[in-house]
């Protein structure tokens, strides 16, 4: 049980090493449609590595979501019954849901891939630039430009917000660094990540959807 | 220089409770609530002497009185075990329900009274549970297997002063049970993380420690017991106030026998 535990908490941890790297990536957008579609071109002349790069963060991904549904399962079985009286004191809220914003992540993860690396969906705007490169600013501004599509990354960040508020200091717990000096360390870690994400991850479709800064035009 | 005033005369005001207790009459019973009226209850009862009066009242009027467990009643045998309202031991901090006393409540409330719940501690009756899991696990390795002989003398075997206080503050555990039942997942990885730091701290349990550590790990599993989410609600209402640190502990010491060879000490029914 504290192994399963633990490898939900390594995947998680590559996870959210994968999460802030991607952040740097998408917030190049913010340099106007030069400064990504360089970086994005960048990735792409990767090639087989890119691809190699996917499949094990796929296969991390796997990981983490069959064993924390196995680690959770195991838990719902060992108290079937609850009190009348449901008082906790000191259980977050973001804790208690690591479950549900968990599965809404995965939802977004698919939505997104098919979205954004597969250009799947029907609202992905295919252009190429100036030189000659995927354009995926504008691609990023059609898409986030339609409210229900900004409205569910929104929703999918504050997920994002939610699942490290706990997962952060969670980890140093379950992989035993935790004790009476590191535990305020961690928590404040958490929120401090956590919140950095979703303001940074967050102001991209606020700031498409008011058509402010670069995406004015 | 202006007079004093005089202190209020010493007033015992009895007070009037309503209480919604958790019954139930074997373990395979499904149970229910019933209310009761707690009368000349003072301040200075305790949450069980409580219990007792309302019990005599029960026993005069040739009603089944309501079982809870109980012992020393001083706060130090494990022994009580209830959920005040939605509380384990009733939410003061480091006090077990033998210790809460009835002037923490005001006159007129009303109190759930329920029994532990988690799958490895099956209730027995009213607001008893069979809590030998516990027993169970520490059958798995909470003990040294070599004799070690006689108490050693002073300075014999050296230990710091900080690995002592660490092993003495894990030691702390009564078996009470209480960081399971308000554990959400019905966890019982403070009081093993306890057991399991208390030895990993001290050289003579320091030989034996992955053995320990994964043969007490599998009983918890056996037993039925959940995983940590790391809410950390065990140690809020753990009367020891013992630290989830210990926890952490485990987890590092678990993680750490991973990579020895697990020469079986503890496990003589596997492999
Ligand atoms: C961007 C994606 C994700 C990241 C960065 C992430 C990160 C984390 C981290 C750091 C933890 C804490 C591990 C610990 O407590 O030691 C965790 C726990 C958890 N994750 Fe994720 N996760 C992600 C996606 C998912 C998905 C898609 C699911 C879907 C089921 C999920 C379900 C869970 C659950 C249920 C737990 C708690 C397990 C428990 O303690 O009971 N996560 N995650
Ligand atoms: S009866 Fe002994 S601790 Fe409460």
């Amino acid at each position: 049980m504290i192994g399963r535990k633990a490898l939900v908490a390594a995947t998680g941890v590559v996870m959210l090493l994968f999460v802030l790297a991607h952040s740097f990536g998408a917030l190049s957008v913010f340099t106007g449609p030069n400064g990504i579609n360089a970086y994005a071109q960048a990735l792409q002349n990767l090639g087989p590595l890119l691809l190699a790069f996917r499949a094990v963060m796929v296969f991390v991904l796997i990981l983490h979501v069959t064993f924390a549904i196995m680690v959770t399962a195991t838990n719902w079985k060992a108290k079937p019954d609850r009190y009348a009286v449901r008082r906790t004191r000191v259980a977050t809220f973001a804790g208690e849901t690591m479950l549900w914003s968990g599965l809404l992540l995965l939802a977004f993860i698919v939505c997104h891939i098919l979205q954004f690396t597969l250009h799947a969906t029907p609202d992905v705007v295919i252009r190429i630039d100036a030189q000659g490169r995927l354009d995926v600013f504008a691609m990023m501004r059609e898409s986030l430009r339609l409210a229900p599509v900004s409205i569910a990354y929104l929703i999918a960040m504050s997920a994002l917000f939610l699942h490290l508020f706990h997962g952060i200091q969670s980890v140093s717990q379950t992989i035993g660094l935790l004790n009476e000096k590191t535990k305020p360390m961690f928590q404040i870690a958490g929120i401090t990540l956590s919140t950095l994400l979703l303001l940074g991850y967050g102001t991209i479709p606020l700031m498409i959807l008011a058509g402010m800064g670069v995406f004015g035009k | 220089m202006r007079p004093r005033k005089q202190a209020a005369p010493f007033e015992r005001r009895n007070m009037t409770l309503k209480l919604i207790v958790w019954r139930q009459k074997n373990p395979d019973e499904k149970g229910q609530f019933e209310t009761y009226t707690a009368r000349n209850i003072t301040p200075d009862h305790s949450f069980l002497e409580m219990l007792d009066v309302v019990n005599e009242e029960l026993i005069r009027e040739g009603k089944n009185p309501i079982a809870f467990d109980h012992d020393c009643r001083e706060g130090i045998c494990g022994m009580c075990s209830m959920v005040v309202n939605g509380i384990a031991h009733g939410g003061h901090e480091r006090t077990t329900v033998c210790q809460l006393h009835m002037r923490k409540f005001k006159n007129g409330d009303t109190i759930y009274i329920e029994p532990w719940r988690a799958r490895a501690f099956p209730i027995l009756f009213d607001l008893v549970t069979d809590r030998s899991a516990l027993d169970k696990i520490i059958e798995a390795g909470g003990y040294i297997s070599c004799h070690t002989g006689g108490v050693p003398d002073g300075n014999d075997i050296l230990i710091s002063k900080t690995a002592g206080d660490y092993a003495m503050d894990a030691a702390q555990c009564i078996g009470c049970g209480a960081c399971v039942a308000a554990c959400p997942n019905g966890a019982a990885m403070l009081f093993t993380g306890a057991k399991v730091s208390h030895f990993a701290a001290l050289p003579q349990g320091q030989v034996e420690a992955p053995e320990r550590v994964a043969a007490m790990v599998k009983a918890m599993q056996e037993c039925g017991f959940g995983n940590c989410s790391n809410h950390y609600e065990c140690e809020a209402v753990c009367p020891k106030g013992i630290h989830t640190k210990f926890i952490s502990r485990m987890n590092r010491e678990f993680l750490k026998a991973l990579f020895k060879e697990n020469t079986g000490t503890f496990t003589p029914s596997e492999k």
